[in-house]
């Protein structure tokens, strides 16, 4: 690119400038904007239109609004007990404690959750959470809460930069100066100086064939950390959500909220049976009905019956799940029947899942008020991400922030349902205030080197300069079967090595990729360097996966199928030294002793709250 | 299930805008192969992957969430992620168009940047303090009109229909259009907002214009009742506000449209 051609970009300057607009980053924007710093939103998609539309059951706070029991150290618990305690424990403490006024922010910029009988927000049941502890509206909490977020950056005046895609964050002596990009309408590019990023770009499952996630999943913040020096941790655990939709074809792995099992919905395999009741894992006995009868006397009792094992973490169920139908009690179209219409009237259902009822009518012509309905896993959330500092959500790297989805830690091995948006607020907020503050004590934004943006708009140019290449769909879709069946749910040695040399020779094809026709809203373009990041994450994600031989969480090894003591001490931490990745054990953080306690023990509150546990 | 109610078809034909403006552009056929539950937006993904790499489509969730994939296929206003194939006539060609009420950026792609600037003239939702513990209460009874205006997903459908715009380029500058109705309505019938915003309904978001023929009811793919349970009962409240003889003398002796209880909002107060 000449001197000339990269003259050609706009630029524009902020304190802080946000990379994501979903829950996250939005929340991180209005703090940076309270505290006084200029800032912008960078988004690929339209504003509001980020995957956070998408959660549905809820957000996770001990508000105590249905249980009085309840309170952040149950919350904490819970947590990290969900998270096979290999979270970081300050991380999961702070959103403990912080959830609840989080939400009450919410409704004070407008958020309007379904409520109790006293006028209170009400509260529901999901998996791994000792008590109903899910603020929600109905079952589309996400897009009230992106919804909400967006007006409130609308009130503050907050400039957002929407279908504007970062492909370079830009370094000052080890320092964040900077970002380049382009925008998808033009194709024109943009240098956005900055004192402070923060990074929230979402998860990373578009590189699976069977996903919730919408086409931005690509990770880009990871590759984008990575490159400019901070550390991943905890790359091998991705969540496989139990509940996806698998037929028909055009919707498999469109996410069904775990609200349908938390408001009365039971998993039975082709013969009817309920079959939870054989899986229940030794670390979850105490808590979890043991026979059908108990289960179904919790729904009207929750107080004198232990719940249902339908609402076990993710990680059981799912693989519970894929168990049956590998036995060869799947149904039809190779899933588990989810039923909710036998134990809850029509309209109940069309009360509390309304999107859900319209999903499967329209999209699968199922009534699901009327019979049951196909699931099964569907790759949902990344547990690992870029390694934050617990209490300011910064990575490794000067003026670098991360938060929400992108970032490792809060959830460990496994993330309970409904933490997802509570983190968003808890630590989007966090991210936010520390780089405003960051931002605060910088005198200008660091120099940008015109080298760096030769190298990036060199990079970005190719695809659309080399004649007959390679198809970016054809990568896409190798790749996507590739992590689907070698880096699925359940992984093994042989899989592992084999997915790693497949993910490389994309890597190469690549290097020979061709978009046909010009830079102005081309989807062909924008895969071509989104697949950089989708190889990159994958690539990561495969090799972590290899060196964590034992199951834990979000990781189960066919070939080391048990818990090993030893790797529940340590956490896989991925750099970049020299342009070659390295991956490594670090120790976890020490837990201190009274919050082990409440972590690995019954806990205070609990104990005396929680006669179901006796 | 989908194979025994749907009429089975092994391929589709499309017939896509392409171009980078309405008058140089032109419909391109496509034909593709199908698999049976297929949406609108299944088929625009397999021209891209078979046909045309470079085919400008917005698209997000694919799941009716997120609203970025709007557009006029068979030239009804509709969500291509939520539009089945065996919805449409099988004999016929698919016809899909950009919406028509936006600028063209490319293929199926809109600038619907009309309405991020519109949303920023609607003063935000400003609550009586809580209660002594902290809490606010509101009943499920008075949050559920407000939670069917927040189902919308900023689809702008109801926009790209709304006749004040769509064939009346000039009206842009005064009229909010039926996405920004529903909001004001979810402001206005917010039980614990404080202010009032009447007077800029009427004279700044042009609620006026909208004479009630539902063309925006009907495309909503969340089902809101925009007409019946947002636009009419702000006209209604518009109206007792300015032509009530009542409250027009109770505004000769009090003075301005604040009904002593709500605090206006200025036209230009964001």
């Amino acid at each position: 690119m000449s001197a000339a051609q990269r003259a050609e970009h706009d630029e524009a300057t902020y304190d802080v400038i946000v990379i994501g607009g979903g829950g996250a980053g939005l929340r991180a924007a209005i703090e940076a904007t309270a505290q006084g710093a200029k800032t912008a939103i960078v988004c690929k998609s339209l504003f509001g239109k980020a995957h956070t539309v998408m959660a549905e059951g809820g957000m996770a706070a001990a508000l105590r609004n249905v249980w009085p029991e309840d309170g952040w150290d149950v919350h904490f618990r819970d947590t990290m007990r969900g998270g096979k305690l290999l979270n970081n424990w300050r991380m999961a403490q702070i959103h403990a404690q912080e959830s609840p006024d989080r939400v009450l922010e919410l409704e004070e910029w407008g958020a309007m959750f379904d409520r109790t009988p006293e006028g209170l927000i009400l509260q529901r049941d999901f998996g791994g959470h000792r008590y109903a502890r899910l603020a929600h509206v109905g079952d589309r909490t996400g897009l009230e809460l992106i919804r909400t977020l967006q007006y409130r950056a609308v009130e503050l005046g907050i400039d957002v930069l929407m279908e504007c895609n970062v492909q370079r964050l830009l370094l000052d002596d080890g320092h964040v100066a900077g970002a380049f990009g382009y925008w998808r309408q033009t194709g024109r590019f943009i240098l956005l100086r900055a004192k402070a990023i923060v990074l929230a770009t979402g998860g990373a499952g578009r590189s699976w064939r069977v996903t919730t996630n919408s086409w931005e999943s690509t990770g880009d913040g990871l590759r984008l950390a990575l490159e400019a020096g901070a550390d991943l941790m905890d790359m091998e655990f991705v969540q496989f959500h139990p509940t996806g939709m698998v037929w028909p074809l055009s919707v498999r792995g469109l996410l069904v909220t775990e609200g349908v099992r938390g408001d009365g919905g039971t998993l039975k395999n082709k013969n009817g049976e309920r079959f939870m009741f054989n899986y229940i894992p030794e670390f979850f006995k105490a808590e979890t009905a043991d026979s059908e009868a108990e289960a179904d006397r919790w729904y009207q009792d929750k107080k004198n019956n232990r719940r249902t094992p339908d609402l076990l973490p993710r990680d059981e169920v799912a693989r519970a799940i894929n168990s049956e139908v590998k036995a060869g009690r799947g149904t039809p179209h190779g899933g588990v029947w989810l039923d909710i219409a036998s134990r809850r009237s029509a309209d109940y259902i069309k009360r509390r899942l309304p999107s859900m009822y319209v999903q499967f009518k329209e999209l699968a012509d199922v009534d699901i008020t009327k019979e049951a309905f196909e699931i099964g896993p569907t790759c949902h959330y990344f547990m690992g991400g870029i390694r934050v500092e617990a209490d300011s959500a910064a990575t490794t790297v000067r003026g670098l922030f991360a938060a929400g989805e992108c970032a490792a830690g809060l959830h460990g091995a496994n993330r309970l349902g409904g933490n997802s948006l509570s983190d968003l607020v808890v630590f989007g907020r966090r991210a936010g205030l520390h780089a405003a503050q960051f931002a605060a004590a910088q005198r200008a934004p660091g120099a940008v080197d015109p080298s760096d943006l030769d190298a990036a708009a060199a990079r970005m140019l190719a695809p659309l300069e080399r004649q007959d290449g390679e198809d970016p769909y054809a990568i896409q879709s190798d790749l996507q079967d590739t992590m689907q069946d070698l880096v699925g749910l359940i992984r093994t040695q042989s899989e592992l090595d084999e997915a790693l040399v497949r993910v490389r020779s994309y890597r190469d094809r690549l290097s020979r990729v061709s978009a046909r026709g010009d830079a102005k809203y081309n989807p062909a373009w924008n895969l071509s360097l989104d697949l950089d990041s989708m190889l990159t994450v994958s690539e990561v994600c495969t090799r972590a996966a290899s060196m964590r031989t034992e199951s834990r969480g979000g990781h189960t090894r066919d070939d080391f199928p048990t818990a090993d003591p030893e790797w529940a001490k340590v956490n896989v931490v991925v750099r970049r030294k020299d342009g070659e990745l390295s991956l490594q054990t670090e120790p976890l953080p020490q837990m201190p002793a009274d919050l082990k306690e409440i972590a690995t023990g019954e806990g205070k509150a609990t104990a005396a709250a929680a006669p179901q546990t006796t | 299930m989908t194979e025994t109610t749907e009429q089975v078809r092994r391929d589709a034909t499309v017939r896509v805008f392409r171009g980078e403006d309405r008058t140089s552009g032109q419909f391109v056929e496509y034909t593709v192969p199908v698999d049976p539950g297929m949406v609108v937006l299944d088929v625009m993904f397999r021209v891209q992957q078979m046909r045309a790499p470079d085919l400008a489509v917005r698209w997000n969730c694919k799941a009716g969430k997120c609203g970025s994939c709007s557009a006029e296929i068979n030239g009804r206003p509709k969500l291509m992620c939520m539009t089945r194939l065996s919805s449409l006539p099988p004999a016929e060609p698919i016809t899909v168009a950009p919406m028509a009420t936006f600028p063209l950026v490319r293929d199926l792609v809109t600038d619907v940047s009309f309405n991020y600037e519109k949303a920023k003239t609607i003063p935000a939702v400003r609550l009586a303090p809580p209660g002594p513990d902290g809490k606010r209460r509101m009943f499920q009874e008075e949050v559920d009109r407000v939670q069917e205006f927040h189902k919308c997903i900023e689809c702008f459908l109801c926009q790209n229909v709304c006749h004040v715009i769509r064939d009346h380029e000039e009206n842009k500058e005064a009229y909010a259009g039926p996405r920004f109705f529903v909001k004001l309505a979810a402001l206005e019938m917010h039980p614990l907002d404080t202010r009032d915003r009447i007077e800029m309904i009427r004279a700044r978001e042009g609620l006026g214009y909208c004479n009630i023929t539902k063309c925006c009811t009907e495309v909503c793919p969340e089902s809101i009742k925009i007409t019946d349970n947002a636009i009419i009962p702000l006209k209604e409240r518009v109206v007792s506000e300015f032509y009530d003889p009542l409250a027009w003398v109770k505004r000769r002796i009090f003075g301005g449209p604040d009904d002593g209880a709500k605090e206006p909002a200025a036209v230009a107060d964001r």
